[in-house]
C-alpha cells in the first residue's frame, strides 16, 4: 500500500531572539551578524503514514508534538527535511476558530465550510447534516454569543467533519463537552476511518490512543524515539509522565521537609552539596522500586581533619531508620585532610524500598561516633519518592526479593 | 535552478487562492454586517455617517461658513473640493492604516487552519472598498441632486483609484509581513499617515502653498492622485494620464515587493506569531 504521509528527516529550528534590537541588527546585516538562539523543535523526524492507517502521536509538553502536527496540517513550515502529504488534510486541532460571537451558528458554521475550502454552495447543501448532528436546531439562528461552550462546540465539531477527509488530526486538547457528545464525535472519528480515512490522533488518553490506533509515534524532546504498538509505547510514556509527575510532587513534599531540616556540628568541615542521581547521572528525585541511584556529596575542610567519616541515614515518612551506612563501614577510608581540600564521596545504592516519600540525612564526623564528633550533621537535607516499577505489588518499606511456588496438593 | 516547479506552485496557489473566492466574500460581508449587528437602524449607520460628513463639509463649512475656494463660484465649491480629497484619501489611508495588522490579527488562524493565506490581505482590500463605495456612492447621489455631478470624466476615478490602491495592497502586504516581525509597524504606520494627509493637498488647495513648500508637496505620489479627484469633480477635467507613469512603476513595485517579501517571509511567520 502507497504512503499517504511521508515525513523524511524533518527538523524543525524555531529562532529565539534575545531582544527585538538583536532581530532587528541580525536583518539589517543581511544574516552576517547572527544573533539568534536555534531552539530545536524537532530532530531529524521521518516516519510513513499508510492509507487508512491510524496513528496515535503522543508525547509530554514540549516534545514536538503541535510543531509537527502544524507542519502536517501545513500551517508551519518544516526547516530541513520534506513532508508531503497525499490527500485532503482537515485538522481538529481547536474548535469553534474563526467564530463571530454576534453571528448566528448558521452563518458561522457556514464559514467553517467554507475556510476549509468548500465553496458557498457545497457548505450550503451541508447545513442540514451539520444541524442535524449538533442537534442545536432551535439555536441556529441565534447568535453565538448566547451559546454555551459546549454548544460552540457541538456546532463546530459539527462543522469540521461534515466532510470526510482523506487525513484527519485530531488533538488531544479538543474537548467536545459532555460525555454524550464525545460519544458520539468518537462514532464518527471511527465511522471516518471505516470508510478510510487516515488517523492522526494526538492524544494523553492512553485508552483512547489504544482503542483507536493500531500504531503510536513517541516523540521526546523533538526526536521520535519510538515508533511501534500502542501497548508498549504507552507504557514506556507513562513511566515517563509519572517520573516526572512525582518529581513535581517531590519538590513540594521536600519544601516541608525543608523547613524540618536542621544543621549541626562543629563546622571543621562542611557538607557543600548533595546530589542524588539516576543512572544516567541526572538528578532526580522520584526513582522506580529497585532502581539504582547514586549519593554524591562534597565535603569541604575548614581545618585539618584526620580520618574523616561521610555517611547517610534514609528515613521514611514517620521518621523511622530504613537505611544507614558511611564510609567506615564500607571500608572506603580517605585519609587526612588539610584546611582547604574538599572530599568527594559517591555512594551507588539500589532502591529496594516499599513506595513513599523518603528523607536523607548526611554526616560527616571524626571517629567512629559521630554524635559526639561531629564535624557537619544535616538532618533532612533532600526527600525522594520512590514509586511502584514493573515489580509485584506489596506493602512495607523493605522491597526484598522474592519469590513463590504453589503446587496442589491432594489431602491425605 | 528549474522555474518548471516554482510556476507550478504559483499556479497551484493562485487555483486555491480562486478556491476560496467564496470564504473572501464571505468574510467581507461578515466584516461589514458585523460592525452594524445588534443596532437597530443596522446597515443604514453605513450610509448615515458618510451623508453626516458631506453634510459638515458642504453645507456647513460652505454655505454657512461661506468657506470659498479661490477662483471657484459655486458657493459649495470648498464642500466638493474637500469631499473628494477626504473620501478618497480615506480610502488609501484606511487600507493602508489596517494592513499592517491583518496577519498578527488573525493569528491563532493562521497557526491553526491550513488556508491560503493571500485570502486576508483580499479580505481586508476588498473590506476597504466596499466602505469607500459606499461612502462615494452616496457623495455621487449628493452631486447627482444638486446638479453638479460631472460628465464622462467620474470614469476616470475608476483606473485611479485602482492605481493607487494597487499601490497600498503591495505596501500593505509588505508591511503586514514585516509588522509579524516588528509590532513597531503598525504604530509608525499610523504616525505617518497623520504626517502624510497633510503633507497632501486634501483639505486645502496646492497653490495656496509658497513655492518651495508646493515642489516638496508635489514630490509626493498621493498629490497628483488627490488633486486629479478635485479636478473632476469641480472641473469635469479628465487627468493627465502620462503624468501617471512613475505611480504606475511604483505601484508595480510595492505589489513585486509585497509579494516576494511575503513570499521569503510567510514560512517563518507562522513561527512568530
Amino acid at each position: 500500500m502507497k504512503s499517504i504521509i511521508e515525513a523524511r528527516h524533518v527538523t524543525k529550528r524555531y529562532k529565539r531572539y534575545p531582544s527585538q534590537w538583536a532581530r532587528l541588527w541580525e536583518w539589517l546585516t543581511l544574516g552576517r551578524r547572527v544573533t539568534h538562539q536555534p531552539r530545536l523543535a524537532l530532530q531529524d523526524v521521518s516516519f510513513d503514514v499508510r492509507r487508512r492507517e491510524s496513528i496515535g502521536i503522543i508525547g509530554q509538553n514540549g516534545a514536538g508534538k503541535s510543531t509537527l502536527l502544524k507542519i502536517l496540517t501545513g500551517t508551519a513550515q518544516p526547516t530541513e527535511g520534506r513532508v508531503r502529504i497525499g490527500g485532503r488534510v482537515s485538522a481538529l486541532l481547536e474548535l469553534g476558530l474563526g467564530f463571530h460571537p454576534d453571528f448566528s451558528g448558521r452563518t458561522n458554521a457556514l464559514m467553517t465550510c467554507q475556510m476549509m475550502g468548500l465553496s458557498r454552495a457545497e457548505s450550503e447543501r451541508l447545513l442540514p447534516e451539520i444541524e442535524a448532528f449538533s442537534e442545536l436546531s432551535d439555536y441556529m439562528d441565534q447568535p453565538m454569543r448566547v451559546y454555551s461552550t459546549g454548544m460552540q462546540v457541538r456546532l463546530a465539531f459539527s462543522a469540521a467533519t461534515a466532510v470526510r477527509p482523506e487525513i484527519l488530526v485530531v488533538d488531544e486538547a479538543l474537548s467536545v463537552g459532555d460525555t454524550y457528545f464525545q460519544h458520539k464525535c468518537m462514532q464518527r472519528i471511527r465511522a471516518f476511518k471505516e470508510k478510510g480515512t487516515t488517523l492522526l490522533f494526538v492524544s494523553h488518553d492512553p485508552a483512547a490512543v489504544k482503542s483507536l490506533c493500531e500504531r503510536a509515534l513517541l516523540l521526546d524532546q523533538g526526536r521520535l524515539v519510538r515508533d511501534g504498538e500502542p501497548d508498549e509505547l504507552l507504557d514506556y510514556y507513562n513511566a515517563l509522565v509519572a517520573r516526572q509527575q512525582h518529581e513535581e510532587e517531590i519538590r513540594q513534599v521536600e519544601n516541608d521537609f525543608g523547613r524540618r531540616s536542621t544543621r549541626s556540628g562543629s563546622g571543621h568541615a562542611c557538607i557543600e552539596t548533595v546530589e542524588l542521581l539516576d543512572q544516567q547521572g541526572k538528578p532526580a528525585r522520584a526513582f522506580r522500586v529497585g532502581e539504582k541511584v547514586r549519593l554524591k556529596l562534597l565535603v569541604a575542610f575548614r581545618r585539618a581533619v584526620a580520618d574523616p567519616t561521610v555517611g547517610f541515614i534514609i528515613r521514611d515518612r514517620l521518621g523511622n531508620d530504613v537505611f544507614g551506612t558511611n564510609t567506615r563501614h564500607l571500608k572506603a577510608v580517605p585519609g587526612d585532610f588539610a584546611a582547604g581540600e574538599a572530599l568527594e564521596v559517591d555512594f551507588g545504592v539500589t532502591l529496594n524500598l516499599g513506595k513513599g516519600h523518603y528523607s536523607i540525612s548526611v554526616a560527616v564526623h571524626q571517629g567512629f561516633r559521630h554524635v559526639e564528633n561531629s564535624l557537619d550533621w544535616w538532618d533532612h537535607c533532600l526527600v525522594f519518592q520512590v514509586v511502584p516499577g514493573g515489580e509485584a505489588a506489596f506493602v512495607g518499606t523493605a522491597a526484598l526479593p522474592i519469590s513463590v511456588e504453589t503446587k496442589r496438593r491432594q489431602r491425605q | 535552478m528549474n522555474s518548471g516547479p516554482l510556476i507550478r506552485s504559483q499556479v497551484d496557489r493562485l487555483q486555491a487562492l480562486w478556491r476560496y473566492r467564496g470564504f473572501v466574500f464571505s468574510m467581507v460581508w461578515r466584516e461589514f454586517r458585523g460592525n452594524y449587528l445588534g443596532s437597530l437602524l443596522g446597515s443604514v449607520w453605513s450610509i448615515l455617517n458618510p451623508m453626516a460628513m458631506i453634510f459638515i463639509y458642504t453645507v456647513i463649512f460652505s454655505k454657512i461658513m461661506r468657506a470659498k475656494l479661490p477662483g471657484v463660484a459655486d458657493t459649495m465649491g470648498y464642500g466638493m473640493f474637500v469631499c473628494s480629497g477626504v473620501i478618497t484619501w480615506g480610502f488609501f489611508s484606511d487600507l493602508l492604516g489596517r494592513c499592517p495588522k491583518m496577519f498578527v490579527e488573525n493569528a491563532t488562524l493562521l497557526k491553526k487552519v491550513n488556508f491560503p493565506r493571500t485570502t486576508l490581505p483580499l479580505i481586508v482590500f476588498f473590506s476597504s472598498a466596499l466602505n469607500f463605495l459606499i461612502i462615494f456612492g452616496i457623495f455621487m447621489a449628493f452631486l447627482l441632486l444638486t446638479g453638479r455631478l460631472p460628465g464622462m470624466t467620474i470614469l476616470a476615478f475608476v483606473p485611479l483609484l485602482c492605481l493607487q490602491q494597487l499601490f497600498v495592497l503591495g505596501a500593505g502586504v509588505f508591511l503586514g509581513t514585516l509588522n509579524v516581525f516588528f509590532r513597531d509597524v503598525t504604530h509608525i504606520v499610523s504616525i505617518v499617515l497623520q504626517f502624510w494627509f497633510w503633507f497632501t493637498p486634501v483639505v486645502y488647495p496646492l497653490n495656496i502653498l509658497p513655492p518651495g513648500a508646493r515642489r516638496l508637496v508635489e514630490l509626493n505620489p498621493m498629490t497628483r492622485f488627490v488633486t486629479s479627484y478635485q479636478q473632476i469633480v469641480l472641473y469635469n477635467q479628465w487627468p493627465q494620464w502620462s503624468r501617471f507613469g512613475w505611480h504606475m512603476v511604483g505601484a508595480l513595485l510595492a505589489l513585486g515587493i509585497g509579494f516576494v517579501v511575503f513570499q521569503r517571509l510567510s514560512g517563518e511567520m507562522v513561527d512568530e506569531l
